[in-house]
């Protein structure tokens, strides 16, 4: 598919990388390289204006409690609009860790509610008692089949689907949004383009699957039509992430 | 109530008994004792009669307390040192407790030196009680056990604001988290690198603390040494890194085996011959040097003590394997890997390597570190490339992602199997690249094999 080019817009990834995010988009990139896939990989920061006809696929990453807040506020003012704009036409977003958090209503730490996105029914508030931090697997139902993904989640804050979301998957093992309902991440958006997940480690190396998917669902194309990669290495990876989680 | 002498002898025999069915002891003896008694600490380092030093830092606290020693050592001072690295409560404990007599007054040893966990230098600096106290550096390590940054950074702040009249601080110029901790406090004394033949023209990936500490606004580099390290400005409120009085120039980095520079300080210049590789290390000297000098050790004798100092285990130590040397470099987190990688990237020749990635509570569980660090390095590098340990797969594919040719690399998960595999294939040296307990694991191996000093006494 020489004529594919994709186009990933990293949302301020030199504050938002706690979890080395690096990791996720360079198993985007490079599985995009080794099938003859065009890949342009640009950064949009804080104060830079966002145009929602740039980019197939936005990412954003977690950061620590005061890069967060400089996004959130960043985000609901300067491209709270233009997100919105891109999502409607397609443009798949990806949010890690912070990133979920800020995809929904707001996440309230510290006494403050730093706004999100407002892209899915989602909450988040900083509850007293432990991180949530450990191996984690859920099982995700995308396109009548079911998968799994593991990685690891390290997280203060509890997100709570409203009715009318859906998450992402259901927790096998490990805390998922909340530690308390079994669900984990958020998908929705009108081509299940809006995408959000609690699982790092990074993500991606540890699910080449999931890579792909986010690949053929910014291109607009099946995954079936992407070229196969020799994953023997992937696929370890993702036995030896699944069996830290004791799945 | 049991006194205390009864209580340090419990928990010695219980540390003997754990070495006799070789199951280590070294910070058995003084979890017992803290559990016996929370104040040991601070019992049996008061009978320290010159008092101690504390040592803490990311990354490079055991080889730049060993370095402290060989210096003082060289001073005549008679140290009690935590010298095998066990760096909390525990091994701190156990360290005092090991040499003291049997009612835990007289020590062997009149002077204290111990390096601390960045996470425990709280609680530990308070039972001990320093008379000095090297800040070395602050970078990403392990989030799921240590938490964010700035958390220990504000952990950092409260001891360093204690006694500012009467307990020197040693802190890094170039590091800004660090650099910060001296502010408005009086006997502080930086250390730094200046030398832009050295310098980065930008951050690296991993760099963490980029933004001022006073405002929020991002730093401005003249010049980036090491992940974040470097002459940093802030180009909104003008704070800038303090001027060092205690300076590295002329830096030279002779690949995997050495390094020299000039040591400038207030007593004039030396230049420094160092065993040990790495611009890390150079900043490892500085520190120990800047603290020795504070305690009145000569230039000389700074210079004498940093040429003569061994690698502490797994830092860049070398051992000889049947026909081919391996050389041990702990890795386990981004910046200090990277060092590593950087240090590596000079030899001239393609490498062997040996990476064994465990996920063990002490190493992190969260093994996302991997994909931080710029193994993007060796590329064009590697001859083969051996992948082992809990987690063996994710770091080969790390290294397929980082260029390197899926052909030359393989993975062997049990770490025995996998160093046979290693220094089977191939001749010369082979670079061993192990986490935390992977190095613990590596060695047991290697002492069963009859090839490794006995570090962990």
């Amino acid at each position: 598919m020489p004529e594919h080019v994709l186009r990933v817009g990293a949302l301020y990834p030199e504050l938002m990388n706690i979890y080395a995010d690096r990791g996720n988009l360079l198993l985007l990139q490079k599985r995009c390289q080794w099938r003859g896939i065009g890949f342009e990989l640009a950064s949009v920061t804080l104060t830079e204006d966002l145009d929602p006809d740039a980019h197939d696929l936005l990412y954003l990453g977690g950061g620590q409690d005061r890069d967060q807040k400089l996004c959130a506020q960043d985000l609901a003012t300067a491209k709270r609009a233009s997100v919105q704009a891109a999502v409607e036409r397609g443009v798949v977003m990806f949010g890690v860790c912070g990133g979920l958090q800020l995809l929904g209503e707001f996440y309230e730490l510290d006494g403050e509610k730093l706004p999100g996105l407002g892209l899915v029914d989602l909450r988040t508030t900083r509850e007293r008692g432990p991180r949530l931090i450990g191996n984690v697997a859920i099982d995700v139902d995308l396109d009548g089949q079911s998968r799994v993904l593991a990685g690891f989640e390290n997280h203060g804050g509890r997100t709570v689907l409203g009715a009318g979301a859906q998450p992402l998957g259901r927790v096998l093992r490990g805390h998922g949004n909340n530690g308390r309902d079994g669900s984990e991440g958020v998908i929705g958006g009108p081509r299940e383009n809006i995408v959000g997940t609690y699982l790092h480690g990074p993500l991606l190396p540890k699910n080449a699957w999931f890579a792909d998917w986010l690949i053929a669902r910014a291109l607009g194309v099946s995954e079936t039509e992407l070229a196969p990669l020799d994953d023997t290495f992937e696929r370890a990876a993702h036995a030896s992430a699944r069996r830290a989680a004791g799945v | 109530m049991i006194p205390f002498a009864a209580k340090l002898s419990a928990a010695r025999a219980a540390g003997s008994l754990a070495r006799l069915t070789g199951r280590g002891g070294t910070t058995l003896p003084g979890k017992l004792l803290l559990r016996l008694d929370s104040r040991a600490i601070e019992r049996l380092s008061r009978n320290l009669p010159e008092g101690n030093v504390v040592v803490s830092a990311t990354n490079g606290k055991t080889t730049t307390a060993a370095m402290i020693s060989s210096i003082l050592g060289r001073e005549g001072k008679r140290l009690v040192h935590n010298r095998a690295g066990a760096n909390m409560a525990g091994g701190i404990a156990s360290t005092l407790a090991g040499a003291s007599g049997w009612d835990g007054r007289r020590l062997d040893g009149t002077f204290g030196l111990f390096e601390v966990d960045e996470f425990w230098l709280g609680s530990v600096a308070e039972q001990l009680q320093p008379r000095a106290l090297l800040l070395s550096n602050l970078f990403r390590d392990q989030l799921d056990r240590y938490g964010e940054l700035e958390t220990i950074a504000a952990r950092w702040a409260a001891v360093a604001a204690e006694k500012p009249e009467h307990r020197p601080l040693i802190l890094n110029a170039d590091d800004p988290l660090v650099a910060d901790l001296g502010r408005n406090r009086p006997r502080v004394t930086y250390f730094g690198v200046d030398d832009d033949s050295l310098a980065y023209s930008e951050l690296q990936h991993a760099s963490d603390s980029k933004h001022c500490r006073r405002c929020g606004t991002a730093y401005a580099y003249d010049a980036a040494y090491l992940a974040h390290l470097g002459h940093y400005h802030c180009p909104n409120c003008g704070a800038r890194r303090p001027q060092p009085t205690v300076v590295a120039r002329n830096v030279e980095l002779r690949g995997i085996r050495s390094a020299a520079f000039d040591l400038h300080a207030a007593g004039g210049s030396v230049r420094v011959e160092l065993p040990l590789p790495g611009l890390y290390n150079v900043y490892n000297a500085l520190g120990a040097a800047a603290l020795a000098l504070e305690l009145g050790a000569t230039l000389n004798s700074v210079a004498a003590g940093l040429a003569a100092v061994k690698p502490a285990f797994g830092r860049a130590e070398t051992v000889v394997m049947g026909s081919r040397d391996a050389s041990l470099l702990l890795v386990k987190n981004p910046a200090g890997a990277n060092e590593v990688l950087r240090t590596l990237a000079l030899e001239a020749q393609e490498l062997d390597l040996l990476g064994v990635l465990n996920d063990g509570i002490a190493d992190g569980r969260d093994v996302s570190w991997v994909w931080d660090a710029d193994w993007e390095l060796l590329q064009g590098k590697v001859r083969r490339v051996t992948c082992a340990g809990t987690r063996a797969p994710e770091l080969a594919l790390r290294l397929k992602y980082a260029g390197v040719d899926p052909a030359r690399l393989r993975v062997v998960e049990p770490l025995d199997e996998a160093l046979d595999a290693a220094l089977s294939d191939g001749t010369g040296s082979l670079y061993v690249l192990p986490t935390y307990t992977a190095l613990i694991e590596l060695k047991r191996l290697l002492s069963e094999r009859g090839v490794s000093q006995e570090y962990w006494r």
